[in-house]
């Protein structure tokens, strides 16, 4: 049976982090599950949790008054969920829905938050971490906004 | 090899046409051009051409020789590729159903007279590309087989020629039926003659000749030093390397700067091959595929649905430069440039080719910054 | 009709068996005659009568050489007319041309197939021998990315193939009850397990979709002697003759269209070539 230590340690978004850092986080950690159809976060709300997906898909949804809930992008094993903890004003900005079944890690980022505020070594990895997953998304998303199938003129 | 006297070139004439319809030089609104040839008097004898970038024309000349320019505007690619064809016709039938019929005619024997060696060589790069790959063009093969040559020696280099640093000379040395040499000294006004096949051999042996003696032919070699030692313009070596390294050169876009698209390069260079392919029909229900020469200067040349992978006309200019100096010899082994200088001569904003390959040469892509 | 000697560039007549609506843009065509035997990644060109010829990717299983099927997508004016064809019309064909997938290269190895949008046709004869020889390949994986679900093709076999190799699909754009995966088709990667030892990947789709797609390979360590690529070009003859389909030296229509990366790589990061 894995302990929190050790799925922290294998996780690629912690890799290469000093032993205490992750020691530190795997102390913020505990294991979650959601059973499917349930919102694991809301548009909004206070984004003091954040998750790494080890089974199940998570979509992350766009509500709109026209067209109901849009489905912007999945994530599954393996994807880190939720950055909004870590800058102001610390609020969801999409809705997080487990589309089956999903058992994350889930990390205290309040308390994270706190850790990184005096340990300023912890904070920079962890902009870096996370920095380095929001470029790739961004990218990702960029590509889906390009529309590449479409059949266009320049 | 033996000698034929000017005043004998109708006897020459008249065997070769014997052989197919002659196709020669003649006087056409104010430039040599290539047309019919009857006798020796549709030749344009005692004119020569003065060429610059952009600028071509036509001057009396003293030495009074038949040969005595350098080359006109036309290649000889017409008559083997020419510039529009049918290449079928198809009709429905009742079920919906259809067969095309080949519209092609008969590819009349021709004879060309006059063909400069950088048009020889250019004629043999075209039979790589028509001939030597894994399809070939029926089209070209019937008018090639069909076609005879008859070479003759330049006499005067134009200022825009540099076939010398692109592998040829003025004297043609091999791909030829006949090769002539005018020459016109104290000995005469007469034809250096040589056969380079055995059809060249037979037509040959219908005209009673002379022997050439040995200072006949020093004299012909001296005419052909002397045509080389005029040649000031130059290819840079490894110009194939430099240019495939090149795609990124900032040259290019100061080209485009004074390039029209006009595409009068692509229709002059005697090796340029693109053609676009058309499906037509009629009012009356038939359908026809016709062939013509197209250029990659036009928009429409590279269009993918959505638009032309070659907006630019610096991506244009780039690909017709790259492709004739270097992509060529990825193709067909050889370099798609003959050094004719017909690009240069016949460009309405005088850019020459041998300059933007020397730019392109002399400063690596990049190095500055 | 008087038979005649054909000519060049000549195509012969085939007769429209099938046809079947794949998205609002696309539909696949079966033809007889079959003609000349095919690979996987070769095309014909499709001419309809009077209106012109285009260059379509066969898209048809290499186990049924009974009939030439080809996925075609609406996009001008021939491909219009191909789309209009109804059981028992008449089209022309040219071909086959170009070059192949390298399914023997593939023997023994992880397949990796990554197709995004209409890209996926030109994939579909690898997937149905990939299908039907399961137990020469190691572990087989499907990408395949669209732009909605409506874009999706060949809906039916994506079910039947999963039950003998993996299927990942994923749409740009989600709609009222897609319940499958939604983000770019490079964000199925991970799940793919791809071993870069030993796989070998096929890529097929726009070219920006393939550039990125191949950026995504290398980052995980898969060399591009063991990637290949479909590219397309203007084309006008098919056989090398017209100088249109020229991609640097290459020619698509003999040269490619599928292509080793390492030989072609250098084109997708040249702009205009």
């Amino acid at each position: 049976m894995l302990t929190i230590a050790d799925v922290v340690a294998r996780c690629p978004l912690f890799d290469g982090l000093p032993t205490r850092h992750r020691e530190l986080i795997a102390g913020c950690a505990r294991f979650a599950r959601f059973d499917a159809g349930t919102a694991i976060f809301l548009e909004g709300q206070p984004a003091d949790r954040f998750h790494v997906i080890r089974e199940g898909r998570v979509t992350l949804e766009v509500f709109s008054p026209e067209r109901g809930r849009i489905v912007v992008q999945t994530l599954g094993p393996g994807d880190p969920l939720g950055w909004s903890w870590l800058f102001p004003p610390y609020r969801w900005h999409l809705d997080a829905f487990a589309r089956e079944p999903v058992a994350a890690i889930s990390f205290d980022g309040a308390c994270l938050r706190g850790t990184c505020h005096e340990d300023h070594e912890l904070g920079h990895l962890l902009m870096e971490r996370f920095g380095g997953l929001m470029l790739q998304r961004l990218q990702a998303t960029r590509l889906q906004l390009l529309d590449v199938y479409a059949h266009g003129s320049r | 090899m033996h000698i034929l006297t000017a005043d004998r070139l109708d006897e020459l004439i008249g065997a070769l046409r014997r052989v197919g319809r002659v196709v020669g030089p003649v006087l056409r609104e104010g430039a040599i051009s290539y047309g019919e040839v009857e006798s020796a008097a549709d030749l344009p004898r005692g004119w020569t051409d003065r060429q610059e970038p952009g600028a071509y024309r036509l001057e009396w000349d003293s030495r009074d020789l038949y040969f005595g320019f350098t080359l006109g505007a036309q290649s000889w690619k017409p008559f083997l590729f020419p510039p529009r064809l049918r290449l079928w016709s198809a009709r429905r039938s009742e079920d919906g159903s259809f067969a095309t019929r080949d519209e092609a005619d008969d590819a009349p024997a021709q004879v060309f007279l006059g063909v400069r060696p950088c048009d020889l060589a250019a004629i043999a790069v075209q039979d790589r590309v028509f001939l030597h790959g894994p399809h070939q063009d029926p089209e070209y093969r019937r008018r090639r087989e069909h076609a005879f040559l008859v070479a003759v020696t330049c006499g005067q280099a134009a200022t825009t020629c540099f076939c010398t640093s692109m592998g040829h000379g003025p004297r043609a040395e091999r791909g030829f039926d006949i090769a002539l040499t005018e020459l016109r000294d104290e000995r005469g006004h007469r034809f250096l003659v040589e056969a380079g096949t055995r059809r060249g051999d037979e037509v040959l042996s219908e005209l009673c000749m002379e022997e050439a003696t040995a200072p006949d032919g020093q004299d012909a070699g001296r005419v052909a030093a002397a045509t080389a030692a005029q040649i000031t313009r130059r290819m840079p070596a490894d110009i194939a390397g430099v240019l495939r390294r090149g795609h990124a050169h900032p040259h290019w876009g100061e080209v485009a700067s004074r390039c029209l698209a006009c595409t009068n390069c692509t229709l002059v260079c005697p090796t340029c091959f693109c053609m676009a392919v058309e499906d037509t029909t009629d009012l009356d229900g038939t359908a026809h595929r016709d062939r013509r020469w197209d250029s990659c200067f036009t928009a429409g040349h590279s269009y993918i649905h959505g638009g032309s992978v070659h907006a630019s006309t610096a991506s244009r200019y780039r690909q017709w430069m790259t492709h004739k100096l270097s992509g060529w010899f990825d193709q067909f082994g050889t370099s798609g440039c003959v050094g004719c200088g017909r690009c240069i001569t016949w460009c309405p904003a005088a850019i020459d080719i041998t300059a933007e390959a020397a730019a392109i040469a002399g400063t690596a892509g990049g190095a500055t910054c | 009709m008087a038979a005649a000697d054909p000519g060049f560039l000549a195509p012969r007549p085939a007769r429209v068996l099938g046809w079947r609506r794949e998205t609002a843009e696309s539909v696949t065509i079966a033809l007889e005659p079959a003609g000349e035997p095919w690979l996987p990644g070769q095309f014909n060109m499709l001419y309809a009568f009077g209106a012109g010829e285009v260059p379509i990717s066969i898209s048809g299983d290499p186990g049924r050489p009974d009939r030439l099927v080809h996925t075609v997508r609406s996009v001008g004016m021939v491909s219009a007319a191909l789309c209009r064809l109804r059981r028992g019309q008449w089209v022309g064909v040219r071909g086959p041309f170009g070059s192949a997938w390298p399914l023997p290269a593939a023997r023994g190895r992880d397949v990796l197939v990554i197709a995004g949008g209409v890209g996926l046709a030109p994939l579909r004869p690898v997937v149905y021998e990939l299908c039907c020889h399961r137990g020469d390949y190691g572990r087989v994986t499907l990408l395949y990315g669209a732009r909605t679900p409506g874009d999706l093709l060949f809906r039916p076999e994506l079910e039947r193939w999963r039950r003998r190799i993996e299927v990942l699909v994923t749409v740009d754009r989600a709609a009222p009850g897609w319940t499958g995966d939604v983000g770019v088709v490079g964000s199925l990667l991970p799940r793919a397990g791809l071993d870069p030892a030993g796989a070998v990947a096929m890529v097929c789709g726009p070219e920006v979709m393939m550039r990125f797609a191949l950026a995504d390979l290398r980052r995980l360590g898969l060399p591009e002697s063991a990637t290949w690529i479909s590219m397309e070009r203007n084309m006008h003859c098919a056989v090398g003759l017209c100088g249109h389909c020229q991609l640097g030296p290459a020619f698509v229509c003999r040269d490619g269209p599928v292509f080793g990366a390492g030989a072609i790589g250098w084109a997708l990061g040249v702009r205009e070539v």
